[in-house]
């Protein structure tokens, strides 16, 4: 005799716990949708809906102060991740597939510190050498933040290539010293190649970041290097209009966008 | 002539020396943009206090330090503790165990949801964990905003019903700064448990039931204690940006309700007290590191209790 489905015994069920997360999904939406919403909102107001409309994201498209902290964070982020992304690289190459070598664990701790204080520490340790700097030397220009930005990226940029590195096939490249490729012809050629899925991971990652970063800006940035964040953040501490729903709905949408691919790249690799 | 040990010495040697010079790089940008500075700190939290922020060059003090728990007086000379210092202190430790407890309580039985979802199903679920993970978190602190505010969702939803006739004054409290927590590291929950949770034998479970076991004794007695390293993972990785919260409580806590890193920012801005926000910072990173202890120590005692 067949058993009813209905009276099989639920391994897997514990009572309220898919309530739980139901509500937790719910709740971790509702206020992001909140937010998308009344950037479409004709009024002024964050709070009471008086119609659709699309002039929030037209008036903050024309305004020039976004317009230069956006394209400040875009380039920012892009260099940052660039360079970090090479450090990265690089530093991954160095640390995998060896033996144990004096200074190895040392390199790992050094590499992946950046996760471990708190932002503000970092953040206010920076103001202190870099305002020192900027006595000595008199340059305030974009290098600080780009700096700042580059150390924090590295240890993001590393752990996708690192495990990449890890889990990629020795085979292909003891084949190429084995034909007489030099070392860095076998690199380029063979590892490289192999490679580019978790640099590009890393790339993506170490961008958002620093895409991200309001923190650490916020203490090492110059009169006049505003990036989107740290604009956002100034006028969140005044009256906000929805234009300020606009910016973020458009910066929310960017991240989405990233996330997706980043979870694409990822997936197709396993 | 060379013997083979030799050369093959010669080859480890210089295959070592390639690799310090390949890592190069990474190592001089991380130590001159992210421990040098923690270091130059260190000298400045013993340092006499500049006019207008700064320190005096060159001048020591215990100041600093001493600041951190004691204030004197003005007028008169005497001590007193420094109450604004450790209310502030205290309100960071307590709203940062209240944010971890809380987003455990509600993050496991998110985590032990996704993981009981059909395979194929599950990436989605994650994947709707990760979004908000990835949105920078002054959007999900505006976010918040919205929400708790006087004419926010909560306050109208409450009049809607009647319940309160005037809003629920929540934005620049204490619960303010709660709930933004909560919603913005509660990923930072999830993600480590369901990393565990992933990997639960659900034959042990099975086996629970069979010898009779209720659904919170195999709940208490079986999937906890094998899920433990993510959950201590998860409150790790939880506690700790919560301790230095600072775009949080800033927007949402205001002015009157600082946690530590809003009272190091307010040092270095109005305060102009550089070497009392040293000794801070430090302060600070002396509990994260603390906390990073227990959870190194933990890791390892779980790791070994489960033969793995």
């Amino acid at each position: 005799m067949a058993a009813n489905p209905a009276k099989v015994f639920a391994v897997k069920a514990q009572p309220g716990f898919g309530f739980i997360a139901l509500f937790c999904f719910f709740m971790l939406y509702l206020p992001i949708a909140t937010l998308v919403f009344y950037a479409f909102n004709a009024g002024v107001s964050v709070a009471a809906w008086e119609g659709f409309s699309l002039r929030w994201f037209e008036s903050a498209w024309a305004n020039s102060a976004v317009q230069e902290a956006a394209l400040r964070s875009f380039l920012v982020a892009c260099f940052a991740a660039l360079l970090a992304t090479v450090a990265a690289t690089m530093a991954a190459v160095a640390t995998t597939r060896t033996e144990p070598y004096r200074g190895l664990t040392f390199k790992y701790a050094f590499i992946n510190q950046p996760l471990m204080v708190p932002e503000i520490v970092t953040a206010v340790a920076l103001l202190i050498v870099f305002s020192r700097i900027k006595v000595w030397t008199g340059y305030s220009g974009m290098g600080y933040i780009l700096a700042a930005h580059t150390a924090f990226c590295i240890p993001f940029a590393y752990l996708p290539i690192r495990a990449r590195l890890e889990n990629m096939d020795l085979t292909l490249e003891r084949a190429a010293a084995d034909l007489y490729a030099p070392p860095w012809q076998a690199f380029r050629r063979v590892t490289l190649p192999l490679l580019w899925p978790g640099i590009l991971a890393g790339f993506m990652l170490a961008f958002v970041i620093s895409l991200d970063d309001v923190v650490i800006t916020e203490f090492v940035k110059s009169g006049g290097q505003e990036t989107l964040p740290t604009y956002m953040l100034g006028q969140l501490r005044r009256q906000v209009t929805p234009e300020i729903n606009a910016i973020s709905t458009v910066f929310l949408g960017i991240s989405v966008l990233l996330v997706t691919v980043f979870f694409f790249l990822n997936r197709k690799k396993s | 002539m060379a013997t083979a040990a030799e050369i093959a010495e010669h080859a480890k040697a210089q295959d070592i020396r390639s690799r310090w010079l390949l890592s190069a790089p990474a190592l001089l940008i991380i130590f001159f943009a992210a421990i040098g500075p923690l270091f130059v700190m260190v000298v400045y939290s013993v340092m006499a206090k500049g006019e207008f922020g700064d320190v005096k060059f060159g001048q020591f003090s215990s100041d600093g330090w001493f600041n951190v728990l004691f204030e004197r007086d003005i007028f008169d000379d005497t001590l007193s503790l420094a109450d604004a210092n450790l209310v502030v202190l205290w309100r960071s430790i307590q709203l940062s165990l209240i944010t971890t407890v809380a987003t455990l309580l509600l993050g496991f039985p998110t985590a032990y949801f996704i993981s009981t979802r059909p395979e194929d199903k599950r990436e989605l679920w994650l994947f709707l964990i990760t979004i908000p993970f990835w949105t920078n978190i002054l959007i999900r602190t505006f976010a918040m905003q919205e929400v708790i505010r006087n004419e926010g969702i909560i306050n109208s939803v409450l009049m809607g019903l009647h319940l309160v006739d005037s809003p629920v004054q929540i934005m620049f409290t204490d619960w303010a700064t709660l709930f933004g927590m909560i919603y913005v590291f509660f990923p930072l929950m999830v993600l480590p448990i369901y990393a565990s949770m992933e990997k639960l034998d659900f034959r042990l479970v099975e086996a629970g039931y069979d010898l009779y076991a209720t659904r919170f004794r195999v709940l208490w007695r079986v999937i906890i204690p094998l899920v433990k390293p993510g959950i201590v993972a998860g409150s790790i990785l939880v506690f700790i940006p919560a301790l230095g919260s600072y775009v949080v409580p800033n927007v949402l806590g205001g002015g009157k309700h600082m946690m530590l890193g809003n009272l190091i920012a307010l040092q270095f801005s109005k305060g102009q007290n550089w070497p009392l926000g040293a000794a801070l910072s430090i302060t600070l990173m002396v509990f994260v590191t603390l906390a990073l202890i227990v959870y190194v120590r933990n890791a390892s005692k779980a790791g070994g209790g489960h033969g793995r």
